[in-house]
């Protein structure tokens, strides 16, 4: 059983309903009983940075979830600002993300010659190769993206994927058991189903 | 490469989906889970769904349906119709929505923009303007189903959203709703040049090279249509369609 973290953010029905159309137990929850048990998590996230640190942080199930990603090593994958909180911080607020990655989060500079928010479908490079999440990826694989500001992860090693809008940034991140993507796999048609399927395969 | 979204815009009124010609005389085109499921098997890039009664009767978002309908969505769905107030917002974002659109109420005032943004980022709210052009040319903007003019001018409300932090704007030419004979070109062209954000250009799609003359000459973001995409043919028979692999 997947467990879907609801820590009273944003649109984790979509999330639930992409993994049971491709045949996976997965439930919304904020219950410390079953998120202590899950065989993985889902760390999804919209809004603001800050926002959804302080309403995580305020759970009464925040330290379990930390326990089980860094001793346990359970997998772990965090969706939008859900993979920017997996970082140290982010140009966008004040408080400190969860830090499990050695990556911060930037702001879309104004002169790149495109329009912020980064809003629509892209094109994902995949820069490993042979990777578990990569299986079946290839130059068709586009997600849907929603966002400001991007993932700058410290290590090349901990990127998975990347794309271009205005620059080329990070758009999907891996550290042991901590993986983090940018776009929404749940919005993303057969892409997003694909993505899910190899998160989901490899526990 | 990014591509620039190709999105259906689907009219909601009772349980089913119908579409105007300017904004009038709405014509009974189908179910709407069955509509929203074959778009969602063709993959389309996002789907719009707007409830023309809801602004105008006073009455509260189908969510039942739209929860429904949500489900049947693997890509991002915007919904618009009549939202008002943050309860609305919150119980449309549970029910699967991504995305909210509001018109009529930003044209009395636009605090509820900076709320959306601070609670679900500013992606989550798109401001819709429904336009027609006067006898003299003049763009004038009309709310509640183009029921209502309203007094603001354009470029002063596009200026109004955009202090107020609007993720998207939405802009839909009365005059060219379900005609199929292209865009307003210089009314795309008057929005996208005063904001920064993404504007969705809609009204008057016919073929695919209207879509691209929107992006290319009016500057648009994204594109929107209802009727090219529900009908087909000269005699307008319902036809779901959507292009295969378009190139914009």
């Amino acid at each position: 059983m997947i467990a879907i973290i609801d820590y009273g953010i944003g649109n984790l029905a979509s999330v639930a309903n992409m993994l049971k159309r491709i045949g996976v137990q997965a439930e919304i929850t904020s219950d410390p009983a079953k998120i202590e048990t899950a065989d993985a998590l889902i760390l999804p996230g919209n809004g603001s940075f800050d926002g959804c640190m302080e309403r995580f942080r305020a759970t009464d199930f925040a330290s379990i979830v930390e326990d089980r990603v860094l001793n346990e090593k359970v997998k772990i994958l965090g969706i939008c600002v859900g993979a920017q909180m997996l970082g140290k911080s982010s140009e966008e607020g004040d408080l400190p993300g969860l830090g499990w990655i050695d990556m911060t989060c930037k702001k879309f500079p104004d002169d790149i010659g495109v329009r912020v928010p980064h809003m629509g479908w892209n094109h994902v490079h995949c820069e490993k190769e042979n990777h578990s999440l990569l299986q079946n990826f290839d130059e068709s694989y586009r997600f849907y993206f929603a966002h400001r500001y991007y993932l700058e992860p410290a290590n090349q090693n901990d990127v998975l994927l990347t794309c271009e809008y205005g620059l080329k940034i990070s758009v999907g991140v891996e550290h042991d058991n901590i993986t983090g993507v940018q776009f929404h796999p749940e919005k993303s048609h057969r892409y997003g189903k694909s993505f899910l399927s190899n998160f989901v395969q490899g526990l | 490469m990014y591509r620039s979204r190709v999105i259906p815009c689907l009219l909601l009124s009772g349980q089913g989906l119908v579409k105007t010609q300017k904004f009038k005389n709405p014509v009974y085109i189908g179910d709407a889970i069955n509509a929203v499921r074959i778009f969602s098997e063709k993959e389309v890039d996002e789907l719009c769904l707007l409830d023309i009664d809801a602004s105008k009767d006073g009455q509260e978002p189908n969510y039942q349906l739209i929860e429904e309908l949500a489900g049947e969505c693997f890509m991002p769905l915007a919904y618009g119709g009549g939202v008002r107030n943050m309860d609305q917002v919150y119980r449309l974002i549970r029910s699967g929505v991504e995305k909210i659109v509001i018109n009529s109420t930003l044209c009395e005032d636009t605090t509820i923009i900076r709320e959306i943004s601070d609670t679900f980022g500013s992606q989550a709210v798109m401001a819709a303007i429904d336009v027609r052009k006067s006898m003299f040319g003049k763009y004038k903007i009309y709310s509640h189903s183009g029921s209502t003019e309203v007094k603001a001018g354009l470029e002063s409300h596009i200026e109004a959203l955009n202090t107020a932090g609007v993720g998207e704007i939405f802009i839909n030419s009365i005059d060219k709703d379900g005609t199929m004979t292209g865009f307003d070109l210089d009314l795309i062209k008057k929005v996208s040049e005063r904001t920064n954000v993404p504007v969705i250009a809609c009204g008057g799609a016919g073929n695919e090279q209207h879509l691209k003359d929107a992006i290319n000459i009016g500057g648009a973001s994204a594109v929107a249509a209802g009727s090219m995409f529900i009908f087909h043919g000269k005699h307008r028979a319902v036809l779901i369609n959507y292009p295969s692999d378009i190139q914009i």
